[in-house]
């Protein structure tokens, strides 16, 4: 049973750049906030970029010429991990296509998920998947949702013992299934999980962090912004005084920092297809990150607008 | 149960919707400028089938029925197909299903296409006005929304303007067959659900429609 107050006191008496593994990476001058994959220790930079809706362009050459100006920047900022699925249309292809335009100047950590009903036909959805990337491995993959998870994280399993996969996930979002998530979480050796978390939904601090933090298990964060909603609605308020305390100029930002500052989380994974708007995300992994105190006055303050 | 109606009722519509309506409206541009001229021979089609409505011969709704098998078929294969499935994996099922209807309608005109046509009934007048709808104003609701030209799609090009082409015909023919009736009506809830998630104004056009044929259907019974 998680002591949820205990863990947060113990996070709170040690400081939370104490326990917030903080290493600067250097990239374009920015002082990038790195966390540590628990189960070895490989370092990948708190900010990655997700490709749900914004990458799923299809065919269309401007599109994806687009979208390779994204990746490109991201990369240029210091960004390493991108997250896909089968479920996105044509993200992963999009993916593929800008990592065959970007070459060396690409060093992706690939995180992909295997989502399908059937445990068979994972192996061969997984190879299609890894084909569209253009990748010769994926370092993580993800069971999409929980669907068939037992029979897909024994494939994921093998292939980690296999050699031909670095990390095994699952995911969740919008506070789905927490309660079979906690269970898998605790019955199985991963090294990923994912789920939502951000300033107004935070049922994941009840015991979905904690427990990550508790058993070594990475956490990407999804939905740091709704879906785009919660920046639109914030946009038509003035950031508040404090925000430049934390470095931030603008509200996606905070955002950003509220969830970076978790002691728990090691990467959020925020979509975008504007180039300015992957700049600025990427900004949000550098320190300042707000302490505990402040993170407490953030809420108080977006949950008052 | 519970947990299973718990999961289920946390979507939103908008959690099924796998692509930005930018990117969905650059992909009908796309693929206009793909098919072009195609459209103009596809609307001519659909006024052809206006033409056999009002002024009927004894073959007329097997024509029609033929010519309409001709544009599903063209949407689920053109369109669907080979377009609509690269952002959205759920294509290939709308194709199949636009490719049966296609079958239906070539079952229809064979077998019942003798003397379907009233020009003269009230219902009958009412498919005219849908079917016209459908082929020149219908089309035209994108620009209201805001898209260019470029974005607008037609009967026989697109679906939603080929299904409300077909309910029309199928409110001026004199025994429709109900068995025509199911995928047309599926596609309008599929349509707006499709176009209410992007919060685009004519999402209600479909249903409305549907509702409409379904009434009048009925009350011709």
């Amino acid at each position: 049973m998680i002591d949820r107050r205990g863990v947060m006191r113990g996070f709170a008496a040690a400081g939370l750049s104490a326990l917030c593994w903080p290493l600067v990476a250097r990239a374009e001058g920015l002082n990038l906030v790195t966390r540590p994959i628990p189960s070895t220790g490989e370092r990948i930079p708190a900010v990655g970029l997700g490709s749900w809706i914004t990458f799923n362009v299809g065919n269309d050459p401007q599109a994806r010429d687009a979208c390779t100006e994204v990746m490109r920047n991201f990369f240029a900022t210091g960004g390493r991990l991108i997250d896909s699925s089968p479920m996105y249309g044509s993200a992963q292809a999009v993916i593929g296509h800008g990592l065959r335009q970007l070459g060396d100047q690409a060093p992706v950590f690939s995180a992909d998920k295997v989502w399908i009903g059937s445990g068979a036909r994972g192996p061969g959805q997984i190879e299609a998947s890894r084909s569209a990337w253009n990748v010769a491995r994926f370092d993580l993959l993800q069971v999409h949702n929980l669907l068939a998870w037992e029979a897909h994280l024994e494939t994921l399993f093998a292939m980690k013992a296999a050699g031909t996969l670095r990390y095994v996930g699952i995911t969740t979002s919008e506070g789905r299934r927490h309660a079979e998530f906690e269970r898998i979480m605790r019955s199985q050796p991963l090294d990923f999980v994912q789920f939502s978390y951000n300033i107004l939904d935070r049922e994941a601090e009840q015991r979905l962090l904690p427990l990550a933090h508790e058993r070594g298990i990475a956490v990407l964060v999804n939905r740091p912004f709704r879906q785009g909603v919660l920046v639109n609605a914030l946009a038509r308020h003035p950031l508040p005084g404090w925000a430049a305390e934390i470095d931030c100029r603008s509200w996606a930002q905070v955002l950003l920092k509220f969830i970076i500052a978790h002691p728990a989380v090691s990467c959020v994974i925020p979509a975008t297809r504007n180039v300015a708007h992957v700049r600025e995300n990427m900004a949000s992994a550098s320190a300042p990150l707000p302490d505990e105190v402040l993170r407490k006055r953030m809420i108080a303050h977006v949950e008052a607008l | 149960m519970a947990a299973w109606w718990a999961e289920w009722s946390s979507y939103r519509l908008s959690d099924f919707l796998l692509f930005s309506p930018e990117t969905y409206f650059r992909l009908i541009e796309l693929y206009n400028a793909a098919i072009w001229p195609a459209q103009v021979v596809a609307v001519a089609i659909g006024i052809v089938i206006l033409m056999l409505l009002r002024r009927p011969w004894m073959m007329a709704a097997r024509l029609i029925a033929l010519l309409l098998a001709l544009a599903w078929a063209w949407v689920a294969w053109a369109f669907h197909l080979g377009h609509y499935a690269s952002i959205n994996w759920a294509a290939p099922w709308f194709a199949a299903a636009f490719a049966c209807q296609a079958g239906l309608l070539l079952w229809y005109g064979l077998a019942r296409g003798q003397r379907e046509v009233t020009p003269k009934a009230v219902r009958a007048s009412v498919g005219q006005a849908v079917l016209a709808y459908a082929l020149f104003i219908h089309p035209l609701i994108g620009l209201l929304a805001g898209r260019s030209v470029s974005q607008l799609g037609v009967f026989g090009s697109m679906p939603d303007p080929t299904v409300l082409a077909t309910l029309g015909v199928m409110l001026a023919l004199r025994r429709p067959s109900w068995v025509l009736l199911p995928i047309p009506l599926l596609w309008c809830a599929i349509g707006a659900a499709t176009l209410w998630a992007m919060n685009d104004p004519e999402a209600w056009v479909m249903p409305a429609v549907a509702v409409v044929t379904v009434a009048a259907l009925l009350w011709r019974r």
